[in-house]
């Protein structure tokens, strides 16, 4: 199973520069553990022990994760999922 | 360094002053540390202390933006009573140690002061703001 992933720039130095990767997963939190083992720092970038950092925004063909089923969203062949950090300050 | 037209430095001022007392915040996009396209962004939080961009709107313009070869050269934002230098949320929750943090302070309304930092991993730098 192949699920397509937008890697944001913040992260691309991780991925070589490549802003779309492809991984597997049948959730989104094997997903990310996937992706951190082909491109080590990268999981840990997206999560941590306690689940998706609070400053990542994680959607499936469009939709927030938070929105459907958080890190046990299901995934499916050739979804797409976007990992966006937050763009916020003081 | 980071390079601006004077109509965007302009627009940036402009923008500050509309969204006042609420900050407001907006994109630089473009190459090389050369900003080409300026885009307003509405700062959902409307807040005099805070600002969030949306994320599916990020989304969708950073689709856009792989799509035309542009990089998110700069994010502005404004400081209506503060001068311009990251707040300690700046630092703390700045996720795009690639881009340009520009600050607009407002806190003496006739001057207002712009300048550009980097922010990486709570290091602040600042960066020269070039005018063409």
């Amino acid at each position: 199973m192949a699920i397509l992933v937008y890697i944001p720039t913040p992260f691309r130095d991780l991925t070589g520069g490549s802003g779309h990767v492809q991984a597997n997963g049948a959730t989104i939190a094997e997903l990310i553990g996937d992706l951190e083992h082909r491109y080590p720092g990268l999981g840990q970038r997206i999560a941590n022990a306690d689940g998706v950092r609070h400053h990542v925004n994680v959607f499936v063909n469009g939709q927030e994760m938070r929105l459907l089923a958080g890190e046990a969203t299901p995934l499916a062949d050739d979804d797409e999922v976007a990992f966006i950090p937050a763009l916020v300050g003081g | 360094m980071i390079e601006l037209t004077l109509a965007q430095r302009d627009e940036i001022v402009a923008h500050a002053r509309e969204d006042c007392p609420n900050e407001c915040v907006g994109l630089l996009l473009g190459k090389d540390q050369r900003a080409e396209r300026l885009l307003r962004m509405e700062n959902v939080e409307h807040s005099p202390l805070n600002y969030r961009v949306d994320a599916r709107e990020l989304l969708r313009i950073f689709d856009e933006m792989d799509t035309l070869g542009l990089e998110l050269v700069g994010i502005y934002h404004s400081h209506t009573h503060s001068p311009a230098r990251p707040s300690k949320t700046d630092i703390d929750l700045a996720g795009y140690p690639d881009a340009h943090y520009l600050i607009v302070s407002l806190q003496d309304p006739e001057r207002p002061d712009l300048r550009a930092f980097f922010i990486v991993d709570g290091v602040v730098e600042e960066q020269e703001v070039v005018l063409r």
